[in-house]
């Protein structure tokens, strides 16, 4: 096999800490041919809206945009499921030579008629931001005739990256923040922002609030609901994880209500333990109380599994891995939540972060550790087997490269099914982390157990 | 605003620079089509500016998500292809060029199996048998092993026949068909050969292009085969079956079941050529009086909402159907593609007379399960 060399135009978005001064080059439009392992503008509006259950999610574009995204997220709900429909209005040759005004219509006509949804989200895929459909004034029409709110959501894939793709998906939600009663919601009431309910997190983050003494108005996203978007702005604090998903939307609340925020992670027990601590934190002036019980239970918490994640670490020493992530706010967690577990992390990245993300990152990493933004596949796997790395913890996109190489591979994106958020969702994620990098099978891989 | 093109070299350029391709395959997206990106042109002038005899081939395919299913973005990327790169350089080279159709793997190794017995020369394309379904590596590998090596792309202009296995695929401008205008090579369209029947036909192909008969290792498969057909043809016979996906996926899966004596209740696709109806009446015996429901261009709602009315005992088709099996408590026996929540499904051999043996074992104690099951005796022998 011929070596694998770095395209001359990626070479600074790689860096390797402790070499040369840090510049590292990011937030820019991928390198044609490169590639690039992100995601279109469409898919990033999807992800963050999908698990809003009691909306109608109507894509208006071809089959493949709907069909690509449909039921993609472990986004769990507790009562409606209409989010795991990919509505499509199916365009073809004819619609794009006459345009698809009348058939998104029609399809939102009949489709809120059938499934009566609390409102409705109308995606624009590439085709339609060059048909010059009209989508907002087809969602103004169908919102007055229906009584629902009928959101268009600017998510043309040319318009950028997936990151464009989450603020038009806050700008849509923008839209029903503020449009809901507030009265009765107490003054320890939080919104969790950025948490999708993957395999019930927001179940399990939402309960420990409670523990804590508040009251939770409205998760964004994870089992949403239209109703508790709507009146989400009655709440005292939002509480944002995924920041690159939901930070303009957080923003926005701060500039139109004056509800501050906080950014958050519920990975591991580290930063797990500093998220509800941060919260307990904001409200100590007002309600001490909080704190203490905030206190308990992070006690009670980390007691019940630090005994088993110790045997997990004494298995787990001196292992390396590598990480590749969407957002960088999560690379963090995990390089901590790794170290946690005796693990050495010599090769972290992200798909969309920013010059403050990766200052972080410089500083949190050991010296050695490969830095790379908006990498592929062939810049990972390079880097992994030069580095010796026995876990990668990624997208699935990653997974047929990691198992090729013989190396454990972690999903941590959208598509699990397994919790890793909190306290259990760090002994889950022990567990697997365990299970990946120690499996007797690995020693029949060609290049021997790494 | 200004058009792909330039993004499209410098890509083309990144690529080569990066995988150093024999081959680059460019399929074009509804957002290039509609503004107007010539692409042929583009990939033209690339290769002109960029003169360089050892330069990889560049093929591309009209490919926009609003016109037709994946299906037509599979025959046109192979008909592309062909069209790119065959030449009748060596007429009596002979050979057969088989065009497999949308299957697994395993499957593909299989039809390789078979012609390699029947001493054929041949090429097919494509042949993902060893790309999809590989070895673990040692070394990242940018180009997998396997596929269909160019050369013999190349050398389908100089076969004596070719063979594409589709009825539906028949109806169409395919590969087969632009080498039958452009080279005058014979074109045999068959269905996909799953179950005795159309595996037969298939066979009699090979055979009368090669000259030579069936090899005594499948005789002995087919005897085997209808000698299990014998012994479980009551467990199965009258079942109904829900079966969908691509249209000559659904038509070889139907020919098959009536020869076992299920009923293919319902028989849908999301494709639309306008010939399913007409096609599994050829395969079907007495199709009207079992008063099978077709569908085409179709999604899983409507084939939900018409699978409760055919009172199915069983679906077969892909693992997107698990939603409404599921609703109904009925099984799914997972074929085709994709199959993204079992394991195996690149394993899975659909052709031939082992295929048909496979699925009728699958089909028979997937019965047999739901009786046992049901029973309240808990029978150890059914």
């Amino acid at each position: 096999m011929s070596s694998i060399s770095i395209l001359e135009e990626r070479q600074a978005q790689i860096h390797t800490k402790g070499t040369a001064p840090f510049n590292m080059s990011c937030d820019k439009k991928s390198l044609a041919g490169s590639v690039s392992q992100r995601a279109c503008v469409f898919c990033g509006s999807r992800v963050v809206l999908y698990p809003i259950a009691d909306a109608l999610h109507l894509i208006h574009g071809p089959i493949g945009c709907a069909s690509y995204t449909w039921d993609i997220r472990g986004s769990l709900s507790s009562g409606p499921e209409l989010h795991r429909m990919s509505f499509s209005t199916d365009l073809q040759e004819r619609d794009i030579i006459f345009g698809g005004e009348k058939k998104l219509y029609a399809s939102l006509v009949s489709l809120i008629d059938k499934y009566s949804p609390k409102a409705a989200f109308v995606y624009a895929t590439c085709i339609v931001g060059l048909i010059g459909d009209d989508i907002d004034s087809i969602c103004r029409k169908v919102a007055k005739e229906k009584g629902i709110p009928v959101l268009p959501v600017h998510s043309e894939g040319f318009k950028g990256t997936k990151k464009d793709g989450y603020k038009a998906a806050c700008d849509a939600m923008a839209n029903l923040v503020g449009t809901g009663a507030i009265e009765g919601i107490r003054p320890t009431s939080i919104n969790i922002m950025g948490e999708f309910n993957i395999a019930g997190e927001a179940w399990t983050i939402r309960e420990y609030y409670e523990r804590m003494g508040l009251d939770v108005v409205s998760v964004f996203t994870g089992d949403g609901r239209v109703e508790n978007i709507k009146r989400s702005h009655g709440a005292a604090l939002n509480v944002v994880q995924c920041s690159g998903s939901m930070m303009h939307l957080a923003q926005h609340m701060k500039a139109k209500y004056g509800i501050p925020f906080k950014r958050v992670s519920y990975f591991g027990i580290e930063d797990m333990s500093k998220a509800l601590y941060d919260v307990a934190e904001f409200f100590q002036k007002d309600y001490p109380e909080v704190m203490e019980k905030t206190q308990t239970l992070v006690r009670e918490e980390v007691k019940a599994i630090y005994p088993i994640l110790k045997r997990y670490k004494e298995r787990l020493k001196g292992k390396k891995a590598a990480i590749y992530v969407g957002g960088a706010f999560k690379a963090f967690s995990m390089i901590k939540a790794l170290r946690s577990l005796g693990m050495d992390v010599v090769l972290a990245g992200s798909q969309t972060g920013t010059d403050e993300d990766y200052q972080v990152l410089r500083e949190m990493c050991d010296d050695g550790t490969v830095i790379v933004d908006d990498a592929n596949p062939l810049e990972l796997s390079k880097y992994s087997i030069e580095k010796g790395v026995s876990l990668f913890v990624g997208g699935v996109k990653e997974r047929p490269m990691a198992f090729k190489l013989g190396i454990g591979f972690c999903d941590h994106n959208h598509e699990r099914k397994l919790s890793l958020a909190g306290y259990s969702g760090m002994l889950n994620f022990a567990k697997e982390v365990y299970a990946s990098v120690t499996s007797p099978v690995w020693q029949f891989a060609p290049y021997g157990k790494r | 605003m200004f058009g792909g093109g330039a993004n499209l070299k410098l890509a083309v350029s990144n690529i080569i620079k990066q995988y150093q391709p024999a081959l680059i395959g460019v399929g074009t997206t509804c957002l290039s089509e509609t503004i107007g990106d010539d692409v042929p042109l583009i990939l033209r002038e690339y290769i002109l500016k960029n003169h360089d005899p050892e330069g990889p081939a560049v093929v591309s395919v009209s490919t926009p998500s609003y016109s037709g299913t994946h299906i037509d973005g599979f025959h046109g990327a192979i008909r592309a292809t062909v069209d790119a790169l065959a030449k009748k350089e060596n007429p009596d080279a002979g050979g057969i060029n088989l065009f497999p159709g949308m299957l697994s793997p395993a499957d593909y190794r299989h039809y390789k199996e078979i012609l390699s017995d029947f001493g054929a020369r041949y090429q097919m394309l494509p042949d993902y048998s060893q790309t999809l379904d590989g070895p673990m590596w040692t070394e990242y590998q940018k180009i997998p092993a396997g596929g269909t090596p160019i050369k013999e792309i190349v050398a389908m202009g100089d076969a004596s026949g070719s063979i594409e296995l589709g009825r539906v695929l028949a109806k169409t401008k395919s590969a087969g068909k632009l080498l039958a205008d452009k080279f005058a090579i014979p074109c045999h369209s068959i269905g996909l050969p799953i179950g005795i029947k159309e595996t037969d036909l298939f066979f009699d192909r090979i055979s009368a292009i090669t000259g030579k008969p069936m090899p005594e290792k499948y005789v002995q498969e087919r005897s085997r085969l209808i000698d299990a057909y014998a012994d479980g043809h009551k467990y199965v016979f009258e079942a109904r079956a829900v079966v969908y996906g691509e249209e000559d996926l659904v038509i070889g899966m139907a020919s098959f079941l009536s020869e076992i004596g299920v009923v293919p209740a319902l028989c849908a696709s999301g494709g639309k050529s306008g010939h399913l109806k007409a096609m599994l009446r050829d395969v079907i015996d007495d199709f009207d009086a079992k008063g099978i429901t077709v569908m085409e261009g179709v999604d899983f709602v409507e084939i939900g909402e018409a699978a409760k009315k055919a009172h199915a005992d069983f679906f077969i088709g892909n693992s997107k159907g698990y939603k409404i099996a599921r609703e109904m408590k009925k099984p799914l026996i997972r074929i085709g593609f994709p199959i993204h929540d079992r394991m195996g499904g690149a394993r899975i051999v659909h052709i031939g007379y082992r295929g048909a043996q496979q699925l009728f074992d699958c089909i028979t104690n997937t019965i047999i399960q739901c009786r046992q099951d049901a029973s309240p005796i808990g029978y150890t022998y059914m």
